[in-house]
């Protein structure tokens, strides 16, 4: 099957987050607490219950004033550090559509994909499983559209045959963000600015060490890996549990 | 709207000022970005740079209340740059049109127009008149150059509102000023279209009808009006609030905008002659003239139809106004602080955060003997009693909350901005034991009925002969389940007796075709003859789904129905020329071809106006052409700029005369503290305005009670510049307190550039903003901003001017 992609055009973002509301609505995720402190963007961060959120940014140069809005989710590379760092098999995964998908069954709750992240996306629940977009590839396998995009009113989200998204975009002439980067992202961007100003990265690496981590260590290591779970059951039945809440707060909590 | 959402792809211009339409109605950037792609240029005129900004080719910012003066401007730009579209002008408006010579302006009376009475805060109008023929035909000057015709005194008018002196009192800076006008302004010419979508931004002022007025006048200039992409375009800002007010849902109409009838028209012929516009121009075609046909057959549908003719058909059971009542908005609540009113029927609405100066309103229900609130959620009306600064044991109101359903939950219709009356279906059944609106009224209308005829009372009449008939009576007479399409077919209206039109026998009991098969003689009834024609016999035509666009233009003819009798361009005898022929020929709305109209349903039938026998093109107003100079206005024939009765400066920059003079002042000696203002005084130094977020819907009752949307936008805020953030010592997130005259509220400090500081008369004004969609029934959100606006209404409408106050803020203690 052809590879799908979403394609994100930010000029025709009006921030109205109907894409954050759609997707909460159907992944039955539920609201969170926040508080406003001093900004239209809340919750702040992504969260293990928000899997794709606007980013408001202003920008100020020579005195052109910008608002600029940028839906922030995980980009489905192509390449995912994520995939390659994960120490349990199926719990992330490549559907049939090519998005990156999770099993919260078979996460293991060791964080490793959140380094090897390099968009920071993947948050971990209260139950320490991985929480991220999955593309609605349930929606997607069934010929639906993926809950924002269905939702954007202004057609700033479109979700598609990646090729064909490419081919579209280009005959608008604008420049697309991540058509090649880390082998083709499956989300791509239409910028109305630099990427730095939307705090995206310019060229998105995975980091080395993750090649040597998933190259040279884990296959040696995976033995060792199930090794120290063991040591750390043996742990939890003669302690007790480990006191997660303060990383979960650190990586997928919110802030306030 | 003249025009409707998916019409605005086809403007070359869009101009987005007194809204905020990204934010407040986003599926209307479907069309905006529509139009931006194709080449559209999109202008954002506002005190902050919002979202709608954001999209915008050209942002310009403005000081709150001071858009006449930024739109007079672009008046003079147009007149002194010849951009206006002359033969537009002539064919179509009345600025040929020659004035009486005693009629004098704001530049030689200091900001009055002549006939204005001090003490009676009111003009006589009687200098604002047209010179007439011996027949009462208005004189004209077709060349425009006579010195008293309309175009003449226009630019005599406007001549004041140079870009240095708009800059001055809008704090734009020149540059932008020019820029907008001369992009807007290139519409002037045929085959180019600009529209306007304004909201609350520009209705909620003293001059808010005026506010409009000056950007009708800008489009009847360039030529805009009837034309694809072009009109007058008020976003509403619920979904059926076009639907409300097309159903009377103010004091001063009926169905159908019939004006209410006066306690001193005592009978039905006096009310069609006090009513009714005349006129003697035998090409006008002064379409109100049937307004005989439209008040008789609306009380057929009203009354029980065995009253007659000698009965007038029940127009006395009609509430009357009192000579001189104003019963709008602000004069409910002030008449009910007072204690004048005994018993309130809040339903479907939140004035408790919704009306302007909300303290007001909250303590005016503590005066109440009872109060009914018909609502899907508890909210800040429903509980006053027990609210900040209440007492319940001293309230003596008894309270009475009925549930109801939401609108996926019935059948029935809504009417859109675009006049599109369309048909939606029940999706679910009411929760609990909320019910459909029909079904409480219906409960209602049977129990005051029974007791009327069993106990008797002052003029039982006015219920006991209403008509009824909604669905299959029981042997009480009771209807037991309300059929919502029997309410629709009442609406469009039916024939009462067989009766023939041109030749053709229309049966009893059938539905009338169209409002021009009404009759004033009681054969026939319509609830409301604007939408005569939605509901006839070949069906629901408000059901209808059919996706055709014949023209290209995008006017979906049988997509849903639109008023009046499916035109989906208002005045569109305005977009062709005196042969027929469509300025714009790339986006033709209508046009004369083999000896008919093809295209839009055409205002009026008749031929294009170069050939005998033909009506004028604007049928609603007696002399046939559109107002540039209308004397329908309460403080000029032509806006002028006047102050918001709140405002940072000592004294209007264009004339004397400092605020609208002719509104209703509500503090004035021996005034209610409650209604005190507070205009250029070092208490409450800085500008403030109101308005909704993309996050929740008016007051917030519905979104509030949403977790998901109370998520994206947990509580009340205030947006200030980082300038004045820094006067203040205020950061972002701090928790502040922002006070006026008449209360207070806590919010979170946004520090944004989107608001700069204004520089007007020399000295820096700063502006800040609030949303008015919390209420402290939500736990830990806030409340409504309400509690700082004005009790002060504008000078037609009486619209509280909730958009331009003074407030002063400091950082919460």
């Amino acid at each position: 099957m052809e590879r799908k992609a979403f394609m994100i055009d930010t000029s025709r973002c009006i921030a109205c987050r109907g894409c954050q509301v759609a997707c909460k609505q159907w992944n039955k995720l539920s609201a969170e607490s926040a508080v406003n402190s001093g900004s239209y963007e809340n919750p702040p961060q992504l969260t293990s219950h928000l899997y794709n959120k606007i980013e408001f940014v202003e920008t100020d140069e020579n005195g052109e004033f910008k608002w600029l809005f940028l839906n922030k989710r995980c980009l489905h590379c192509s390449e995912a550090g994520c995939m390659k760092v994960c120490p349990s098999v199926g719990a992330l995964y490549r559907t049939h559509d090519g998005l990156v998908g999770f099993n919260k069954e078979k996460c293991i709750g060791c964080n490793y994909c959140v380094n090897g992240c390099p968009f920071d996306i993947p948050r971990y629940d209260a139950q320490n499983k991985i929480s991220k977009c999955h593309g609605c590839f349930d929606r997607v396998e069934n010929g639906l559209q993926p809950a924002c995009v269905k939702a954007c009113p202004t057609g700033t989200l479109m979700f598609g045959d990646r090729n064909e998204l490419i081919t579209k975009a280009k005959g608008t002439g604008k420049e697309i963000y991540g058509e090649t980067a880390l082998n083709g992202l499956g989300v791509m961007y239409l910028l109305d600015n630099k990427p730095q100003d939307y705090n995206l990265a310019v060229n998105p690496t995975i980091p080395t060490s993750i090649f040597l981590w998933k190259d040279v260590i884990k296959p040696l290591g995976i033995l060792g890996f199930w090794g120290s779970v063991g040591v750390a059951m043996l742990h939890y039945v003669t302690v007790g549990p480990k006191q997660l809440e303060e990383d979960v707060e650190e990586k997928g909590g919110n802030h306030e | 709207m003249t025009n409707h959402w998916i019409d605005i792809r086809n403007a070359d211009v869009i101009l987005i000022m007194g809204s905020n339409a990204a934010e407040n109605h986003p599926i209307s950037f479907k069309y905006v970005l529509e139009a931006q792609e194709k080449g559209a240029k999109l202008l954002s005129v506002d005190p902050r740079f919002t979202r709608t900004s954001s999209k915008a080719d050209l942002y310009a910012p403005l000081r709150s209340g001071t858009d006449i003066a930024f739109l007079g401007g672009m008046i003079n730009y147009i007149i002194e740059n010849n951009l206006y579209h002359s033969e537009y002008m002539q064919l179509h408006t009345n600025a040929t049109f020659l004035i009486n010579p005693d009629f004098k302006m704001p530049g030689e009376l200091d900001g009055l127009f002549s006939g204005y009475d001090a003490d009676k805060r009111k003009y006589d109008k009687s200098t604002w008149s047209f010179q007439r023929d011996a027949n009462g035909i208005p004189l004209t000057d077709q060349s425009m150059q006579d010195p008293n015709c309309v175009l003449q005194l226009l630019k005599k008018h406007f001549s004041r509102y140079s870009v240095e002196v708009v800059s001055d009192i809008t704090g734009t800076p020149q540059e932008k000023l020019t820029e907008v006008y001369k992009i807007y302004g290139s519409t002037g010419v045929a085959g180019r279209a600009a529209t306007i979508m304004y909201a609350m931004g520009w209705t909620q002022h003293t001059v808010g009808t005026q506010n409009i007025r000056t950007m009708a006048i800008i489009q009847l200039l360039l030529g805009n009006i009837g034309i694809a992409g072009g009109g007058v375009n008020a976003l509403r800002g619920e979904s059926n609030v076009q639907g409300s007010t097309d159903h009377c849902l103010l004091f001063h109409i009926l169905p159908g905008y019939l004006p209410t009838p006066k306690a001193d028209w005592d009978s039905l012929a006096k009310y069609i002659e006090k009513s009714t516009p005349k006129t003697t121009d035998p090409d006008s075609a002064n379409w109100w003239s049937n307004r005989s046909k439209y008040i008789t057959s609306l009380l057929r549908a009203h009354f029980d139809t065995a009253l007659t003719a000698e009965d007038d058909f029940g127009y006395s059971l009609l509430p009357k106004l009192d000579t001189g009542q104003n019963a709008s908005w602000l004069m409910l609540f002030d008449r009910m602080i007072k204690g004048d009113i005994k018993g309130f029927f809040a339903w479907g609405q939140n004035p408790a955060c919704s009306g302007s100066n909300a303290n007001k309103v909250r303590k005016a229900l503590t005066q109440l003997d009872w109060m009914v609130t018909v609502n899907l959620f508890d909210n800040e009306t429903a509980s006053f009693w027990k609210g900040p600064d209440m007492n319940p044991a001293e309230i003596d109101t008894e309270v009475f909350f009925l549930p109801v359903a939401a609108s996926f939950e019935k059948e029935g219709s809504i009417t859109n901005s675009g006049r599109w009356a369309q048909w939606r279906y029940q999706a679910v059944a009411p929760l609990g034991n909320s019910r459909h609106d029909s079904v409480v009224m219906n409960e209602l209308y049977y129990r005051v009925a029974q007791l009327y005829k069993s106990e008797g009372g002052a003029f039982p009449e006015a219920i006991t002969k209403l008509s009824w008939n909604y669905g299959f009576k029981g042997i009480d007479g009771k209807i037991d389940h309300i059929d919502i399409h029997a309410v629709a077919k009442e609406i469009n209206g039916y024939f009462l007796e067989d009766k023939e039109i041109k030749g053709k026998l229309y049966k009893k009991g059938e539905l009338v075709p169209s409002f021009a098969f009404l009759q004033d003689d009681g054969s026939t009834s319509s609830g409301n003859w604007l939408y005569c024609n939605s509901y006839n016999e070949n069906g629901n035509m408000m059901a209808r789904r059919s996706q055709k666009d014949p023209t290209g233009v995008g006017l979906y003819p049988e997509w849903s129905w639109c008023w009046p009798v499916n035109r989906r361009i208002l005045y569109n005898r305005a977009s062709v020329d005196a042969n027929g022929v469509p300025w714009n020929k790339e986006r033709p709305v209508i046009w004369w071809a083999g000896g008919s109209w093809k295209g839009d349903v055409p205002d009026g039938g008749w031929k294009p106006l170069s050939q005998a026998g033909t009506k004028k093109s604007f049928i609603m107003l007696p002399d046939g052409v559109a107002a540039i100079f209308s004397a329908g206005m309460n403080e000029g024939p032509f806006p002028e700029h006047y102050e918001p009765l709140e405002c940072p400066i000592e004294k209007n920059p264009m004339s004397g005369t400092k605020n609208n003079p002719i509104i209703k002042l509500f503090f004035t000696d021996g005034g209610l503290e409650v209604d005190a203002f507070y205009s250029y005084d070092q208490r409450y130094p800085y500008v403030a305005t109101t308005y909704r977020v993309t996050e929740h819907w008016q007051t917030g009752v519905m979104t509030r009670n949403t977790p998901w949307l109370l998520e994206m936008q947990p509580s009340m805020f205030v947006e200030l510049s980082p300038e004045l953030a820094k006067d203040k010592g205020i950061t972002n997130g701090d928790m502040c307190v922002v006070s006026s005259g008449r209360g207070k509220v806590e919010a979170v400090a946004i520090v944004t550039k989107r608001f700069r500081p204004f520089k007007v008369q020399g000295t820096i004004i700063h502006q800040v903003g609030l949303p008015w969609c919390y209420g402290w029934t939500t736990p830990n959100v806030g409340d409504s901003a309400n509690l700082l606006t004005p009790t002060i209404g504008d000078g037609n409408t009486m619209i509280p001017e909730t958009k331009a106050f003074q407030v002063n803020i400091e950082k919460r203690g």
